[in-house]
């Protein structure tokens, strides 16, 4: 009895050394892993900090008027003055379906 | 093991024999044995102890191994943590109110020799000078053939030039990581950014430090490692400023003005949507300050924060709106306006001949220094310095800018009669156009006071009242007089946007003493729409000059005026302000 505990106890034994054998290797192989990956989030950041940067730039007010006053035949843009604003009777509603929609409305 | 027995027959049959007790021999063994016994547990109990001793001293040798090296290691940042703050760059981007991008950095790289390292330093040299065209072929040489181990090539290079350099093979040459500040909307704003510079410098690294503006004012703030990638919003629109800045350089170019200033600003909250200094200049290439001259005439001065003049006129309106809070006067009082008012030797005079007297509405419409003069000394000295105290005239605007705590007002040494009438048209104090700017806002968002700020504001605390509700309406309709009657009434009006304002034309003062005849700083502050506030504006031009009529005009209802109300026709729409449909505007259609 007593020499089926010790055999059984030297399995568990092993068994566990094996289990953190394993663990201590994976576990060093993700936190390899994890480096690579902040040094890419690192890399990437920086690379969307470059990719701000250029599209702040490429939008900064002076290139966009000179597109805007080289496209102006195409486009048509001009500075946005006050007599730009419209009101809201001025927009023209598609009229059939609005009274398609009443219609409906009024059966039900 | 072999068992002795207790009662050894031998022996027994012999005690017998001699008579003696057996019994005796028994306990005897049994003692014996007892004995035997104990001898034999102690030994065990002591290598127990021995084996238990030994443990211990292993545990605690380990603790006492791992203790020393932790003390002796250096420290390591646990790696399976989840973070990646410390991983963004070192200075926080600056945003405008929409996030637009300001400032931002850019990594590069700086170029350096190690002369002991170098091969053929006449290579190198004839090579780099190639790359760099501002470098010196032989100055190079002689520089990598001295004693020196270490030098500094480059700065700041780029990526192609680094590829050139790395192709060039040597060994001597090398690289090191350099953040750069980045504004990639040039000249823009650049009074409002400043700029930024290197710090302590090293090969692997360089602190990038705030040399003006808010930049500096704020560099604690910007280089804060708590802040993440949180970046700094400003309270600056950058349409917004990109627009005013264009009109008013196209105003400072047709009025012929060496210098002009503008200052948009929320009327309630004193965020600035726009500040704008001309001449300005590029921050990704800051000039260095002027060694010699006017640092007044250098594209570094910002004249909205750090010029202080006195600003004539606009001031006029504090006077009438102090008179009508304390009840002296009402609108429709009339003013002694016969001149020229004697004080002492001084004598104040108006532009134009008003008459004997005017109401008080007429002395702020037709701008008299006659009339504010009485109306101040019906107020006097000690009530009007306290209201102008209250507006914020007596110390440096609170704007986060490095600029701003030096541009004190200039005020009278001592303040008497003479001062008091002075001071209320203007003439006597100088202050800045953010000072006037910040006092109007006080003025006629109701009464509250304004502290003006560069950052936007996200909660909103109103500040302590300075004048009654009604008051800054009267003062309101007053400044809106001036534009449909008055000084501004030719070029003031915008169309929908109902622009109250107050005209100011100061004679700049000469450094020997005495004014200029022919050099004025003309001024326009205003508010729209008048009916409910939103935004102040207040433009300045320097030394202007309008040649297109028979005689030049300097006055600022022919310069200053007709630069803000194509400002505001520019940026009250980019603000969002619809224009008012009923005044003949007319609106898209389509």
């Amino acid at each position: 009895m007593k020499s089926v505990l010790y055999f059984l106890t030297a399995c568990v034994v092993m068994a566990l050394a094996v289990w953190a054998y394993r663990q201590n290797y994976e576990t060093q192989a993700e936190l390899r892993e994890v480096k690579e990956l902040r040094a890419q989030i690192a890399e990437l950041r920086e690379r969307a900090g470059v990719l701000r940067a250029e599209w702040a730039f490429l939008n900064r007010p002076e290139r966009l008027i000179d597109l805007a006053d080289m496209n102006f035949d195409r486009l048509g843009l001009l500075p946005l003055r006050p007599e730009h604003f419209g009101t809201i009777d001025t927009v023209s509603y598609p009229i059939e379906k609005i009274t398609d929609v009443m219609a409906q409305e009024m059966r039900e | 093991m072999t068992r002795t027995p207790l009662r050894p027959l031998a022996r027994i049959l012999a005690a017998r024999r001699e008579g003696e007790n057996p019994d005796a021999i028994e306990r005897a063994n049994l003692a014996a044995r007892h004995e035997a016994a104990r001898d034999a547990s102690r030994e065990r109990a002591e290598g127990r102890l021995l084996v238990l001793g030994i443990v211990f001293l292993c545990a605690f040798s380990m603790v006492g191994v791992r203790m020393a090296a932790l003390a002796g290691s250096d420290p390591v940042e646990p790696r399976a943590a989840a973070s990646g703050a410390q991983i963004v760059a070192a200075r926080a981007d600056i945003t405008d109110r929409n996030g637009r991008i300001l400032a931002t950095n850019l990594t590069t790289h700086s170029l350096y020799a190690q002369p002991p390292h170098m091969i053929e330093p006449e290579k190198a040299a004839r090579e780099l000078a190639k790359v760099f065209p501002d470098l010196d072929e032989a100055d190079l040489l002689k520089r990598f053939t001295g004693e020196r181990k270490f030098l500094w090539i480059k700065k700041r290079i780029s990526p192609e030039q680094q590829q050139q350099v790395f192709d060039i093979g040597e060994p001597g040459l090398l690289f090191g990581p350099r953040e750069m500040r980045l504004y990639p909307n040039g000249a823009v704003a650049s009074h409002v950014l400043g700029g930024a510079g290197y710090g302590r410098e090293g090969v692997n690294s360089a602190e990038l430090i705030g040399v003006a503006g808010v930049e500096k004012a704020l560099d604690e703030v910007l280089r804060d490692p708590g802040r993440g990638d949180v970046p700094l919003q400003l309270s600056i629109d950058l349409t917004v400023q990109a627009a005013v800045e264009r009109v008013l350089e196209g105003g400072m170019r047709l009025m012929n003005a060496k210098g002009a200033a503008a200052i948009l600003m929320d009327a309630h909250t004193g965020e600035i949507v726009s500040l704008a200094s001309l001449p300005d200049f590029d921050p990704n290439d800051r000039p260095r300050p002027a060694t010699e001259g006017d640092q007044a005439e250098s594209p570094l001065f910002n004249r909205a924060v750090q010029g202080v003049y006195e600003l004539g006129s606009t001031f006029k309106i504090f006077a009438a709106a102090q008179g009508i809070d304390q009840r002296l006067v009402s609108q429709s009082t009339w003013i002694e306006t016969e001149g020229p008012l004697k004080w002492g030797t001084h004598r104040i005079n108006d532009l134009r001949d008003h008459g004997p007297a005017l109401t008080v509405q007429d002395v702020i419409v037709k701008s008299s220094n006659i009339g504010t003069a009485r109306i101040a000394m019906m107020i006097g000295p000690e009530r009007q310095q306290n209201f102008l105290r209250d507006l914020g005239f007596f110390k440096p605007t609170s704007v986060e800018l490095i600029e701003a705590p030096g541009a004190r007002p200039l005020l009278p040494e001592k303040w008497s009669e003479i001062h008091t009438m002075t001071v209320s048209y203007g003439h006597g104090l100088s202050a800045s156009p953010m000072h006037l700017a910040s006092a109007y806002a006080t003025l006629l968002n109701g009464g509250y006071k304004v502290t003006p700020t560069l950052l936007k504001r996200d909660r909103f605390e109103r500040g302590p009242r300075v004048i009654s509700e009604n008051t800054s309406k009267q003062a309101r309709d007053l400044l809106r007089r001036v534009v449909t009657d008055g000084t501004a009434a030719a070029f003031g009006e915008v169309a929908g946007y109902r622009v109250a304002g107050k005209t100011g034309t100061a004679d700049k003062p000469k450094p020997e003493g005495g004014y200029y005849e022919d050099k004025v700083i003309a001024t326009f502050a205003s508010v729209f729409p008048a009916d409910d506030p939103k935004y102040i504006l207040v433009v300045t031009l320097d030394e202007p000059v309008d040649t297109t009529g028979k005689k030049p005009r300097r006055t600022a209802d022919r310069t200053a005026v007709p630069v803000a109300a194509e400002v505001i026709r520019r940026a009250a729409p980019l603000l969002g302000l619809a224009p008012d449909a009923s005044a003949g505007v007319t609106l898209a259609r389509n």
